[in-house]
Order: C-alpha cells, then structure tokens, then sequence
C-alpha cells in the first residue's frame, strides 16, 4: 500500500516511444555481450561474482518508487558499482575485465526482478537498463585503468578516480531518465534534468559513498563487506519507502478533503480535481520544477476551499461569475485555512492571491505564477466544466484570451491555449 | 537555570567534574592526534545532525559511532578528548548546563568504555589484519559499557530533574533505542577496520550513508508532521463553517487513541484511528445546513439525510489509500451494541472495533462540550453516563478502557472560550437520541483553536531541552505541550 504509485504515467507500458526501444535494446546488446564474454573468458574469482551478484538481485527485489513515479534500487546500484570498482578481496588483486562486472550485474537484476513478475508487478526496463548503462560505464573505464595498473595502490590515488566515476554514474542515470521522463510528461529538458539530479542527490550520494566502501573494506575484511556497508542503505530504504507512502497519502487525502466543498454543493462535482490537473499541466508547459509543481498542485486542489465560508452555496460553485470582493474574501478566508496547517505557508499564499489579476490596477506587486496559474484554469473550468467538446474549450480559451490585458496572464493563457489544441488534437 | 533542585545540581556537576578529571589525568602519551582531530571532527558533524524523533520527543544522533571508533583507534583518554568535542555541536540547546553534562556524559561513556575495552584484552591503535577476528570480543564489552554507562547517566539525570509528585514513566530509553545505539557503535569497528586503507576519509565515507539515512528518516518524520497538521486542519475548516463546537474532531481523534492504545492496539492501527477520529464527521457537509440547523422536530425526509451522514464520509475519504480499517470506523461511528443505530443497524461484535471506540469517543466529547442549552458536563459525570450506557450504546471494554486512560492521564475538555455557542439539534447525547450529540457551532469565530493545540506533534519541532546521551539526545518536542504532566516536561526547566 506504502509504495503505491500515485501519479498517472505519460503512457500505457506497451507503447514504449523509440528513444525508450533504443535503451533497452543498447542494455539488452551489453548483457548480451557481456555473459557471451565472460562464457568465453571465464569466470574470474566465482565467489566474489556470487557475493556481489546476490547483493544486486537482493537490492533488485528491494526496489522502491521514489517521489514523482521514480524506480530506484538503490542497494543494487551500489553492489553494482562497488563490484565495478573492486581492486582486492583480501590480498588477492581482483582482476576482473568489464564484461564481467557487466554480466554479474545484469544477471542480478533479471534475478531480482523475477519475484516481481511472478506476482505480476512488471518490470520497468527503462529503469532497469538506465540502471545498467550506468554501470557498463563505470565498469568500461576503471576495469580498463586498474587492469593495466595505472592506478596506485594508495587511498589518495585511487579515492579521486573512483569518486569521480561515481558521481558520472549518478550523473549518466539521472541524464537517461530525465530524457524519458522529458518525453513521458512533456516537460522541458533542463527542468526535468534538475528536478531528477536534485531529486536523486541525497539517495546518490549514500550509494556512493556506499560503493566505495564496500569495495575498500573488501580489502581488509573480505567479502563480509558487502553485507555490512549495505545496513545503511537498508534504514535509508526503509525511511524512504514510508516517506513516498506518506507522501503519497497526503496527496489522495487532500484530494479527497478537497471535494468536501464539491459534496457540501459548492462545486461542481469534479471541479477540484480537473482544475489540479489542468494547473499543473500549464506549470509544466511552462517550465516550472517539481517542487514548485506539488504546491502548485496542492493549492489547486484546495483553491476553493474558502467557500466553506459561505451561508449559501454559488450557484453552481462557479466563482468566475461573483465579484470580485467576494472572490477576494474567499481566497483569504481559504488561505487562512491552510495557514492554520503550517506547513503550507506558500501553498497559502498562492491560495490567497488566486483571485488578482494578473496586472493589479494599483500597481502592487503582480500574484505568484502558481496563482495566475489557478486563476486562468479555474475560470476555464467554470466556463466550460466536465464538457469535452473542442469547440467549447476553444471558445472559453478565446474569451480568457479577451482578459489578458488585465485579468489573465497572457503567457499562462497561451500554454492553456497549446494544452487545449494538443488535446482536441489527440482526442479527449 | 534557578529552578533546578539541589540534587540535581550536584548530580549534573559530578558528571562534569568526573569527565574533567579524567581527561586533565591523561596519560597523553601514545596518542594519535590527527586521528584525534579527524574523529573530533567526526563528532561534531554526528552531534550537530541529530534528528528528533517525532514519537518520543527525542533526538537521535550517531556520536557513539565515532566515541567507540576512537576507542580503538586512540585509546580511552583520547576517547574521552573526542567525546569533549560534544561541546562544539552546531545545534541549539537550551543552557550551557545542558551542554556541558551532554559533554560529560560523552567523555566519561567513552572513557569507561575505552577502560574495558583495555581490560578485556584489546589493543589500542589501527587494527591490521591480524587484528580480526580478536578485535571482536573486547570491542563488543566496550560498546555495551558504552551504551550502559550512557543509559545510566542519562536516566540519573532525567530522575534528578524530575518535578516532585511526578512518577518516573517511559521516557522513551525503550528496547530500540538500545539496539539503535548499538548498531550505530558497530560502525566504530568499521571506521577503525578501515582506517589502513582508506586513512583520515575513513570517517567521511561512513558518515555519509549515516547521514542520508538520518536524513531519510527525519524526512519521513516531517512529512508525517506535515500531514497530521494539514488533515487537522482541513477537518477545522469543516467544523467550523457549520457543524460542530471546534476542536471536535480533534478531541475525538485524541479519545480514540486513549482508548486504542489503553486495549494495546499496534501503533500503525492507533494511527489509523487517530485519523479516522479527525475525519469521522466530514460526512456532514453533504446533509443540507438547513436540516442541520433546524431548531424543531426532523421530519422524516431529513431524519433520513442526517443518518446519511456517515456514508457521504465514506465516499469522501474512500480514496485515501491507508485509511483502509478506519473507514469502516467512519462509516460506522453512530451504531449501537444492542443495534438500534444507524446506517445499517449493526449489532455487537458485527460493528467494526474502530467504529465502537469512535462512538465512545464521539459520545464524551459530545458531553463535556458546552451546548447552549446547558454547560458542558463534567468529567465525572460524564463518565458515569458513559457506564450508565455501557452495554447498550456502547462496548463496554471500551468504556472501561477510556475511563482507565482518563483517570491516568486526565481529560482536557474543551474550555468555554474555545467553544461557540452552540445550537443544538435535539437533546442530549445519551438519552437515547440518536444524533449523539449534533450540535452547530452559529458563526465559527470562537476563540483561538482548540484546548488540543493541534494534534501532538504537529508542531515546529522544538529542539528545546536536550540531554544528551543514548543515541543522542533526549529533547523536548511540541508533543509534550499537549500533555504538561508528561515525565519529560520535568527536565525543561533545566
């Protein structure tokens, strides 16, 4: 229940685009040639390969979704890369070529990942292969320098080369699912590239730190350094996967608290939800990042929840159609709301400025993004509800578009006016 | 600073007094001081990330792991220099007071600990290879004197500071804090074990995975707070527009995990019911205000609206996914033992066991609450009401329950100032009427909040009082502002 999935993804599974096909089928080239070449070659040091091939399969099974629908397994990563950079398991110097690390890793995850299909959860390959490509990388280049002994065998020789390819590991699978994640969602490179970097800072940096230890301590305490480096990550795995169900939970409640207003007849049944849905598209048609995202989503969702101050219900709940003082005093009322909770002071703030326009005739500070954001969708929403004709949707966007001069902010109603097209276009 | 008992302060000063003499003993010879100053550093960085912990009120940091890593690296001087480091934390803390026995504390847990490790044979300085496996038994005595003299200090000082009249409770040094403190010291071994290979980034490298799974957690533990603030206030913006006196639902929600935790329920059910408490009326925004607000007999039309009421709550939170027991508790809060309530008319044991504590919960705040027909009811009274009807409206070991917890913990019903007047529907909780206790609140603009303040814990965490010691650090959250009786409550005045 903890790790459910809570956001809708961009596409059905089946419909894979062809920058996805590419990776897998890349992933699917390098386990290929790695087993193929370690069958040729053989094996070199059969229990290391175990150890470290059991640790990713564990870590495999382990996996955890990460905020936003993102897949992370972490204690494979790090099993992964320790072994890739493995320089001696007690005195013996591990001679170990790429395509083993390659093949061991690979191996362990198809392993790890076979529980998940046997109760029928299936498995997303593209981060299974960004995954392995990261690794291919990491392993290419060390097993290259340490097998031709062009690395010291000292701490501060060999700790600056196998950080940096830590950190090119983490930087190689952001970069991979940032440009899925820019296709899924439609979003914008550089944002997405940012939110995945910041969004996997904290988790890489324990997998890193992770990796080199286990393939340090190897060195002195053999391969029992695999099962104790990897307690840490286990806590953080742990915390992590309460934390994205918490997350998730806070997400549904206050969608559901949000329709309290449509049950009590002040919205439109629906209202709520369609209006979050719509404002964070726009958000994301506009470039804004994730976190930004969130908030803009929960005061969508919360945006109308100052009518609860009022005696009677508007009709139809559509407040584009009261003045503007009433507006107003919904809005503060709704913020004072929010407020109360204290973790959501922004979230407030955007609340409480919805219901501005977007050039204020006494030239005070113009409303927040996120506000002008909601404003524009509410009104849409009011103007054309649970309909899905196009021709009403464009014509509600061209009576929005009247109001840019003062009400509307033009460039929230231009990527309005692309989300509209793009769906008449795609169907509803 | 004035207020702290005399024996409390000479108890805070032995410690001190204790660590300066060992340290000033020395000998000084043998020790390393770079390693020293890297595992000084260590410290400090575990010291200054301790992380509360919203269940207990305490904080938690990983200084055992670099106190028990310099007990084999530096021997048990140099152990009690690197816990002196304590006093450099970059964290608030109440008083120098504070600050100064959490030092002593440190310094004298490592030194004893170092001591042992010495007398059961361990060598001081960077183990090799041939230090395993012989390195174990003697590092496995440290840790636990480690742990016991830290335990020990700690629960000294949470007795000398305790208020007078006030019995000692459960502040917390429970099982798992000890085995979390003993795993964080494990990871002394591995710091030492390392140190040949890795030399003075040893300690970086560990503490970082520490770190990001510290991190994870307070992560999880603010999004937690952040949760319980938001749902309590979501369900204040419903009672306050029209139903309910405020705070309702909060004193349920608090009723109900009185009683759920007095019957021994897992905690994540206690959660559960926490929430269900909070969210048990929402319902009543889809019956019609006017019905609600109706001063004269209920026609049948709107009899049957209101007994509506629970299942619009249902369809409401429906999609909360974790909600799944509590549910049934919202959906069933207005039933009754002998099957006389609504919606479905259950009967005993059919009726979910969320919903029959709810219902006692439901139907004592309903008492206690001030009405404008008459005051609110005193505890006692109400008490005996809720065991007049025992049986009949309500389970009876749930009464008995809730009536235990009460007279241990107290009630804190709701004062005049925080209520509305409030109208009332029809008459009394318990004289068989079956709107337990409907009443709208005129115009919601009653005084400031609640007599809860919030649900427990939902606010900043404080890093306030702090003793030092266990896996960290004791310290007092917002929690105990709820309940100014609690044991930890005595050693804020340090």
């Amino acid at each position: 229940m903890a790790a459910r999935r809570h956001e809708p993804r961009g596409f059905p599974r089946q419909v894979l685009d062809s920058g996805q096909s590419l990776l897998i089928i890349f992933a699917g080239v390098l386990l290929i040639a790695g087993v193929a070449q370690t069958a040729v070659l053989g094996v070199n040091d059969v229990r290391a390969a175990l150890a470290f091939g059991g640790l990713i399969a564990f870590g495999e099974l382990l996996r955890l979704n990460l905020p936003g629908d993102r897949e992370a397994a972490p204690i494979a990563t790090a099993g992964a890369l320790a072994y890739a950079l493995l320089t001696r398991v007690g005195d013996t110097p591990a001679k170990l070529g790429p395509q083993q690390v390659i093949a061991v890793a690979a191996i362990g995850m198809l392993v790890g990942a076979l529980p998940h299909l046997a109760v029928g959860r299936p498995a997303r390959l593209s981060a299974m292969a960004a995954r392995l490509v990261a690794v291919a990388c990491v392993a290419a280049v060390f097993r290259g320098l340490e097998n031709h002994s062009m690395i010291g065998h000292d701490w501060w020789s060999e700790l600056p080369v196998m950080l940096s390819l830590v950190i090119l590991a983490w930087l190689v699978e952001a970069l991979i699912s940032a440009l899925i994640r820019t296709d899924q969602l439609r979003g914008r490179f550089g944002v997405t590239l940012l939110d995945e970097l910041h969004v996997q800072l904290p988790l890489g940096a324990a997998v890193g730190a992770s990796a080199l230890l286990i393939s340090f301590a190897a060195e002195v305490m053999g391969l029992a350094a695999v099962a104790v480096f990897t307690a840490p990550l286990l806590v953080t795995q742990v915390a992590l996967r309460r934390y994205t169900g918490i997350r998730a939970t806070y997400l549904q409640t206050v969608r559901a608290l949000a329709r309290v207003t449509e049950i009590g007849g002040y919205v439109e049944a629906g209202h709520s939800a369609r209006v979050s849905k719509l404002a964070v598209s726009i958000g994301r048609e506009l470039g804004m990042p994730e976190p930004a995202l969130l908030e803009l989503e929960y005061a969508a969702l919360m945006h109308d929840i100052g009518q609860l101050s009022l005696r009677d219900p508007i009709p139809g709940g559509a407040t584009v159609l009261v003045v503007r003082d009433e507006q107003r005093r919904i809005a503060e009322y709704g913020a004072e709301v929010i407020q109360q909770a204290r973790v959501l002071n922004s979230v407030a703030d955007i609340v409480r400025r919805q219901s501005d326009p977007c050039r204020p005739a006494d030239r005070t500070e113009e409303p927040p993004l996120s506000s002008r954001i909601i404003r524009a969708a509410n009104a849409f929403d009011d103007l054309v509800g649970s309909s899905v004709e196009s021709t009403r949707a464009a014509a509600a966007v061209q009576r929005l578009r009247l109001d840019t001069a003062s009400e509307y902010d033009p460039q929230v109603v231009e990527a309005l006016s692309r989300l509209v097209s793009r769906r008449s276009v795609l169907g509803p | 600073m004035g207020k702290l008992s005399r024996i409390a302060w000479l108890y805070v000063g032995a410690v001190i007094i204790a660590a300066v003499v060992v340290v000033a003993r020395g000998p000084f010879t043998g020790i390393r001081w770079d390693q020293v100053a890297v595992l000084g550093l260590l410290l400090i960085a575990c010291e200054s990330t301790a992380t509360l912990l919203n269940s207990r009120s305490l904080a938690w940091s990983a200084n055992s792991t670099a106190s028990l890593a310099s007990v084999i690296l530096v021997g048990p001087v140099g152990a009690a220099l690197v816990g002196c480091c304590t006093l450099f934390g970059i964290r608030r803390t109440p008083s120098l007071a504070h600050r100064l026995f959490n030092t002593g504390m440190f310094a004298l847990s490592a030194y004893l600990a170092g001591r042992a490790f010495l007398l059961t044979g361990g060598h001081v300085g960077t183990p090799g290879p041939s230090s395993f496996p012989g390195i174990i038994g003697p590092f496995a005595c440290a840790v636990l004197v480690h742990v016991f003299v830290n335990f020990s200090l700690l629960r000294g000082v949470l007795w000398a500071t305790r208020e007078p009249g006030i019995v000692l409770g459960r502040v917390g040094l429970d099982f798992k804090l000890v085995t979390t403190d003993i795993g964080y010291a494990a990871f002394g071994v591995l710091i030492a074990a390392l140190w040949r290979v890795l030399g003075p980034f040893t300690p970086v490298l560990v503490f970082i995975p520490l770190l990001v799974a510290r991190w994870a957690v307070a992560q999880f533990a603010a999004q937690q707070r952040a949760y319980e603030a938001t749902v309590s206030a979501l369900c204040q913006a419903v009672e306050t527009k029209d139903f309910y006196t405020r705070g309702h639902s909060e004193r349920v929600s608090r009723g109900s995990v009185m009683i759920a935790r007095e019957i021994g329920m897992r905690a994540e059910r206690v959660e559960a019911i926490r929430y269900a408490g909070m969210l048990h009326d929402v319902g009543k925004l889809g019956v019609p205000t006017s019905v609600l607000q109706k001063n004269g007999a209920l026609t049948d039309d709107e009899y049957a609206a209101i007994q509506l009421h629970p299942m619009r709550g249902l369809d409401i939170v429906r999609e909360i996914g974790f909600l799944d027991e509590a549910l049934a508790g919202i959906m069933h809060h207005h039933e009754r033992i002998d099957g006389r309530g609504y919606p479905m008319g259950l009967a005993g044991d059919e009726i979910p066991e969320f919903a029959r504590v709810l219902s006692v919960a439901d139907a004592f705040d309903a008492m206690t609450s001030n009405r404008s027909y008459r005051g609110a009811r005193p505890v006692p009274e109400a008490v005996s009401e809720l065991r007049k009807w025992a049986g009949t409206q309500f389970d009876p070991a749930f009464v008995d329950a809730f009536v235990a917890a009460i007279a241990r913990d107290g009630w804190k019903a709701p004062t005049g100032a925080d209520q509305a007047a409030g109208d009332v529907l029809s008459g009394d909780v318990l004289s068989g009427d079956l709107l337990a206790g409907y009443s709208v609140s005129g115009n919601g603009t009653s005084g400031k909040g609640t007599s809860g303040n919030g649900v427990s814990g939902n606010g900043p965490s404080r890093n306030g009082v702090s003793v030092n010691g266990v896996a960290g650090t004791i310290s007092e959250s917002a929690r105990e502002l709820d309940d100014p009786t609690g044991p930890l409550r005595a050693i804020e005045s340090i």
